[in-house]
């Protein structure tokens, strides 16, 4: 882990692996196996190399992890459901030397908050969203997300989702990475170490794009929900793995800086 | 922009868009609907000149949502619209009262339901008074009758909502919003950079002398109990309002009837009053200037004197109901409906105003 994580034990041994301390210690709410917990312990990570955390303003969405903001020791604020993209838009504006990022699930921000979430990326918004997506609505019990496989049997598809009747299930990092207002667009998996490190690589192009202010950037994570997959958390892994990766692949869609485009973007920017 | 004595020509909405410039409105959300865009057009100019932020969003909802993160910050900031966009703005503005975040939002109300025209109208009166959204909320709602008490009730606006930390809205509509109007500016507030210091977001620093623990911003409110402490905070918060109620009353003292209109209607009423006053007619007039609290203390004062009462607004009647609440004691009222798509004069109001007075 990185040099921000290590730190020396009274006994004199060195400490490779403790909280990170932007990282508040309480006990988590999210079920066994839930990738929400990874994906906090990635922000926090991050925010702490980046050093950005008592500059930080999170904002929270609905769902599972409506709590974001009780394990982030940041400043937060809570948004209607779909809606985090445009309050971030509001907080950037009023604060535009504030790193601000949302994070916010398939429900929340491919169902009910697809405008504002193209919109914000579309104005090229200096702010990073971390997007979960676990092919489920989690909080309210296991329906049908826009993201739900084909076949995949949720509560109110449980003869599974069928291409006709609701439809294919969306790839928004795809979508995303076509904006004008995107800088940095990938999607990445928690489902096993060598994603989640690659993830984290992600998630930090995500934010170092607000940071230097070249534009929106944003992350996709290919999330487990074990309790309304109804499986195993190593069960979890294993479909992200051999169905979920192969529908949504891994990758960089959108990098202004790799294209040698960021230039222009801060030129037409604010 | 203009100096503090000269006098300018505008319509309602640029006196509004004014009055919040003049007010230290830093950012403003918006979107196209008539008979608001005065409003939106000139911040996009002025308020952007001025170093502010202005973001026509992709939808009312998305509007109000801006304007809940930036309040968040403790920054002045601002909406308007018109009635099908307010419908949009509910969720936000319910989530703005139960998070206690202060910000401004404009209805320069049109007629309804559903699209109803770009005629002025009162139809939005109980959305706008009982909260609007879902859950026990209240707003500060101030009436405009002219385009001056537009400019200066919206310069007021801000540092009611940050008193107060809650949404004011006022509550206009097509006449307002497009009449013009001669008004005098007033002198522009110097906002206290610390305004709302103890509770805004803005970074929690971890060392320092500035050290605090983080701020969450939220209406959650899940554990044992918590919920209804909070609402009952916010009860005594809407209590401590009604010593703000307050409205305009014109030859009420030896008034057998008392004519109780608000905004543009309550401006015509006003008139149709003055002429019945010339023709020797005890009649008077109250005039809301704030919809939420409402002025039951002074009309309940008038009832307790004998005096009968007439209500007229632009709806199907939605005040008449407070009006009645107030005076419940010692009188009635009678309600005379314009119904919206209809444009009143003076002259309209004549007959109703004497067959009420003529009714003993
Ligand atoms: C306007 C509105 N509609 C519906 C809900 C109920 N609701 C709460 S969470 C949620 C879905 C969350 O699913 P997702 O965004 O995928 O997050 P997850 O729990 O899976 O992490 C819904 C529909 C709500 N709170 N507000
Ligand atoms: S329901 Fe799913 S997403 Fe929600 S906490 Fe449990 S495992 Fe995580
Ligand atoms: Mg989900």
């Amino acid at each position: 882990m990185s040099k921000a994580n290590t730190t020396v034990a009274p006994s004199g041994e060195e400490l490779v692996f403790t909280r990170p301390a932007s990282l508040v210690d309480r006990p988590t709410h999210y079920c066994p196996g839930c990738h929400h917990g990874i994906a906090h312990r990635l922000v926090a990570e991050l925010l702490d190399e980046m050093g950005v955390i008592e500059n930080t303003i999170a904002v929270a969405s609905i769902g599972c992890s409506v709590f974001l903001y009780n394990y982030i020791d940041a400043d937060g604020v809570e948004s209607p459901h779909g809606r985090a993209p445009a309050v971030a838009t509001g907080v950037k504006r009023a604060r535009p030397d504030k790193f601000v990022f949302t994070y916010q699930g398939d429900g929340d921000l491919a169902s009910i908050g697809m405008a504002e979430i193209i919109h914000a990326a579309n104005r090229g918004e200096r702010i990073s969203v971390v997007f979960i997506n676990n092919t489920v609505y989690g909080m309210t019990g296991g329906q049908m997300a826009p993201t739900t496989l084909i076949g995949q049997k949720t509560t109110t598809c449980p003869a599974g989702r069928c291409l006709e009747r609701e439809g294919a299930p969306i790839r928004m990092a795809e979508i995303i990475a076509h904006l004008g207002g995107t800088a940095f667009c990938a999607r990445g998996s928690l489902d096993s170490v060598k994603n989640i490190r690659q993830a984290k690589k992600y998630m930090r192009q995500a934010f170092e794009v607000q940071a230097k202010g070249f534009g929106f950037g944003f992350v996709e994570l290919l999330s487990g929900c074990p309790t309304n997959w109804r499986m195993t958390p190593v069960a979890a892994n294993k479909r992200i793995a051999d169905e979920m990766i192969p529908y949504f692949p891994l990758g960089v869609y959108r990098d202004v800086v790799a294209d040698g485009t960021c230039g222009s973007m801060v030129a037409g920017g604010e | 922009m203009a100096g503090n004595k000269e006098r300018l020509f505008v319509k309602g909405n640029e006196a509004i868009a004014m009055g919040a410039l003049a007010a230290g409105c830093r950012c403003f959300f918006g979107y196209p609907i008539t008979p608001q865009n005065d409003i939106p057009e000139f911040m996009s100019k002025y308020l952007v000149e001025a170093g502010g932020q202005f973001v026509q969003a992709e939808s009312e909802v998305a509007a109000a949502n801006m304007l809940l993160g930036a309040g968040a910050c403790g920054v002045r900031a601002m909406t308007s619209s018109s009635s099908p966009g307010l419908s949009l703005k509910q969720e936000a503005i319910s989530y703005m009262a139960g998070s206690e975040i202060p910000a401004v939002i404009v209805n320069m109300n049109r007629g309804g339901p559903g699209l109803g025209d770009i005629g002025p109208s009162q139809g939005d009166y109980f959305q706008s008074t009982r909260g609007g959204g879902h859950g026990d909320y209240r707003l500060l709602v101030l009436a405009p009758s002219s385009a001056q008490e537009a400019y200066d009730m919206t310069f007021d606006a801000f540092d009611l909502a940050f008193a107060s930390r809650n949404p004011v809205l006022i509550l206009g509509d097509a006449i307002i919003g497009q009449m013009k109007e001669p008004i005098t500016p007033r002198e522009p507030k110097a906002v206290d950079p610390a305004e709302g210091g103890d509770w805004r977001l803005i970074g929690a620093p971890k060392s320092g002398p500035d050290k605090r623990e983080h701020r969450i911003i939220k209406s959650l409110f899940l554990n044992d109990g918590e919920l209804a402490g909070q609402n009952m905070k916010l009860q005594a918060k809407y209590e401590a309002w009604k010593k703000l109620a307050a409205c305009e009353t014109f030859e009420v003292n030896d008034a057998e009837l008392v004519v109780v209109a608000y905004g543009s209607i309550g401006r015509i009423a006003k008139n149709a009053v003055r002429n019945l006053r010339a023709k020797g007619k005890k009649v008077g007039l109250l005039r809301p200037k704030t919809l939420y609290p409402f002025p039951e203390k002074a009309l309940e004062k008038l009832a307790k004197a004998g005096k009968r009462f007439l209500t007229i607004e632009h709806n199907l009647g939605q005040m008449v109901e407070d009006v009645r609440l107030s005076v419940r004691h010692y009188a009635d009222s009678e309600l005379f409906c314009v119904y919206p798509g209809n444009m009143p004069s003076p002259d309209d109001f004549e007959a109703p105003i004497l067959r009420a007075l003529g009714r003993k």
